[in-house]
């Protein structure tokens, strides 16, 4: 670990006493401990395995303010709806981590189901939250888990009550507006899904250009036995911005998750993703697409624990890297003793479009049980010169002709995505990227 | 004349496929290319169309003009078109969409206007029947999981809806029964005009029982070495190949 003698932690470390010193209750305790826990034990290194990837260095020298709640002059309802989109369900939409309510739009849920800001969770059920609230740190501590549970205060917490169906999408928008100095963000979201209860989450991060900000976003998911809920994450952040995420997923028995990671945006960005399969029959499904370009750093470690037996996950991950981009994967499964009858695969494919392109993908398998299927397959490649010679030769020009291949090798990921209006949103995003692409019908 | 071949030589990998190649093609001529694998038929057809991967000299002149100089694009739209003996898989690019992409490219760059989805469909409907295409194709990614006489149709069916002045057709015979040969062959010969000339070309004597060619090349070892009449493809029927590569051998060949 490197030490915290950095820009951001000491900014970090003049608004934690600000903050937190008068704080009570159940997170108290817990926040003091986090912001300590990072005193003492500073940032990860390239040399800790699990952030070998991710680059740092600038995101630290950067003399980061702690976001507090604001009324955005920039933002309106309208303005969310154009750079978001409309998803046709509820959308919780937070500037810079914190609730605003004057730009989301909550539609009548199904009894008992809850889409709300944390915040106002935490001050009715404080005592309740706190233990979910810490987990991520307390499992598996690091510098921005530790951040998080020390300085996050506001999010979303969305609560599916038993055999409960929400059909429509539930959008939870994370814009950042920073204005002139540089914010730090500590978005934190709860989805808590009922046995036998059905959702789909969409999480959308995005910036105003040119604003730096950081956003060091934890999500949980805990999925009842028999649950099935289908996420999405889109993260476009404003290119100079960064982005550190943690998904933590637990599932019970029969439940069914399905998360789709769309990383286009930020200079420096990490979506960690952590499944634990925690009882007999759990399906999870984590399909990712990242396509670096210019300087772009994005990351893509994951985790899936296979904690239980006749456990299925899926991994399909897809990878677009184009100048001096620099795209990861780093697949890590894990089949506890006991976790009989596991069946676990993983794909990474990725696609390099310039000579200073550079990818990592990187399986890693520790299996300690017997019994179980484990596949996994890793490809990096260019363009098939056969194909771009074909398309050429039918009078695409030659720019065209990558361009579409490109999309094409995308397009595989963007099929999976099932919510429509995000999917055509995504479609067009991507194919702007790659030259202007027309969509095919 | 629409297509003039000087002593044209490529080389791939240090080794030279073509080696001096001559050839005059008229428009509204069909000729046909017999050879034996290995003779450097595919490759002439692969540097006409301009594939990057050979080292090629010597002239060819279309339309008057230096083929040579142009890119993949620029022959195409020029009208310039081959129909690969290997069509290529492209998966999650729609067979329509793909098309209407290349024909608006080709539009575009010829000074036309481009044609919007409606109007295309309209267009393509129109071309499928003439190689008893199914409609179901249009919307399948291109030529992914398509039969071996699935993608020769869907070369062909490009070539109706380009509209190519020089169509090139790469062993399009390869891999197909009987039935599928003669749907592809008709919708070649449909596609046979004035102004449209067209190379064949083809290992075996029996695709020219159904696209019948003004004149029959043998290339042996890189060159042409006979030119006939169609009467010269059932002579190659009865003697094979042999006796042409022994009479022509490759420069610096031991025979």
């Amino acid at each position: 670990m490197s030490g915290t003698a950095n820009a951001f932690f000491e900014g970090l470390s003049r608004f934690d006493v600000k903050r937190n010193g008068h704080l009570i209750g159940g997170l108290k305790g817990l926040r003091r401990s986090a912001f300590q826990w990072v005193a003492e034990r500073g940032f990860p290194t390239a040399r800790d395995e699990a952030w070998k990837y991710t680059r740092l260095g600038p995101i630290l020298e950067v003399p980061f303010e702690l976001a507090e709640p604001t009324v955005s002059r920039r933002l309106s309802a309208g303005t969310i709806a154009e750079l978001a989109g409309d998803l046709g369900g509820a959308r919780l939409v937070m500037v810079n981590g914190y609730f605003a309510k004057e730009l989301s739009s909550l539609k009548t849920l199904p009894k008992g189901a809850q889409v709300m800001s944390l915040a106002a969770a935490l001050a009715e059920e404080e005592e309740q939250l706190a233990p979910l609230l810490s987990r991520p740190f307390r499992e598996q501590p690091h510098a921005f888990t530790a951040l998080s549970a020390a300085l996050a205060e506001d999010g979303a917490l969305v609560r599916i009550p038993a055999n409960t169906t929400i059909e429509e999408p539930i959008h939870l928008v994370f814009i950042s507006d920073t204005g002139a100095s540089p914010l730090v963000s500590h978005p934190r979201c709860l989805v808590l899904a009922g046995p036998g209860s059905r959702a789909t989450i969409v999480e959308s991060y995005l910036g105003i250009p040119g604003d730096v900000y950081l956003n060091n976003a934890v999500t949980d998911i805990v999925l009842e036995e028999g649950a099935v809920v289908e996420h999405y994450k889109l993260q476009n952040e404003t290119e100079t911005a960064f982005h550190i995420a943690l998904l933590d997923v637990r599932q019970g028995r029969g439940s069914r998750f399905s998360s789709h990671s769309l990383a286009l945006g930020a200079s420096t960005a990490r979506h960690e993703v952590r499944v634990r399969l925690e009882a007999e029959g759990a399906e999870v499904t984590l399909n990712g697409l990242y396509m670096p370009r210019g300087e772009q750093h994005l990351d893509n470690p994951t985790t899936i624990e296979h904690a239980a037996p006749h456990c299925t996950s899926r991994e399909f991950y897809k990878g677009v890297i184009d100048g001096h981009g620099r795209g990861s994967f780093d697949g890590r499964i894990i089949v506890r003793p006991g976790a009989f009858k596991t069946d676990a695969s993983q794909t990474n494919k990725n696609l390099l479009l310039s000579g200073s392109a550079q990818v990592d993908t990187r399986p890693r398998l520790e299996i300690f049980a017997d019994d179980v299927k484990c596949t996994h397959g890793a490809a990096v490649g260019q363009l098939d010169a056969e194909a771009v010679f074909y398309l050429r030769s039918r009078g695409l020009p030659h720019g065209a002709a990558r361009d579409l291949l490109s999309y094409a090798f995308v397009n595989e990921m963007l099929r999976l995505v099932r919510v429509e209006a995000l999917r055509s949103r995504v479609e067009k995003m991507v194919a702007w990227r790659l030259g202007g692409v027309e969509v095919a019908a | 004349m629409l297509l003039e071949i000087k002593d044209l030589h490529a080389r791939v990998e240090g080794r030279e496929i073509l080696r001096g190649l001559s050839l005059q093609i008229n428009a509204g001529e069909v000729h046909a290319i017999m050879g034996p694998n290995g003779s450097g038929k595919s490759t002439l057809a692969q540097v006409l169309a301009g594939r990057e991967t050979y080292d090629v000299t010597g002239e060819v002149l279309y339309q008057g003009k230096n083929l040579l100089a142009l890119s993949p694009e620029a022959r195409a739209v020029a009208g310039v078109f081959l129909a690969f003996q290997y069509p290529v898989e492209i998966p999650g690019v729609g067979n329509l969409y793909f098309l209407r992409t290349a024909l608006n490219a080709v539009r575009k760059q010829r000074g036309l206007e481009e044609l919007d989805a409606m109007d295309f469909l309209g267009l393509a409907k129109e071309k499928m029947k003439l190689v008893e295409m199914d409609p179901s194709f249009m919307s399948r990614s291109v030529n992914e999981g398509f039969s071996g006489g699935e993608k020769k149709r869907n070369e062909i069916f490009q070539m109706a809806v380009l509209e190519p002045k020089l169509a090139i057709l790469d062993e399009t015979d390869s891999g197909l029964d009987i039935d599928a040969l003669r749907v592809v062959a008709s919708g070649v010969n449909a596609l046979r005009s004035k102004g449209r000339a067209m190379l064949v070309i083809t290992h075996y004597q029996r695709l020219l029982e159904y696209i019948v060619p003004d004149r029959v090349h043998v290339m042996a070892n890189g060159r042409i070495v006979s030119s006939g009449d169609k009467g010269l493809a059932l002579e190659l029927e009865k003697h094979g190949y042999a006796e042409f590569e022994q009479h022509n051998p490759a420069p610096g060949a031991a025979s």
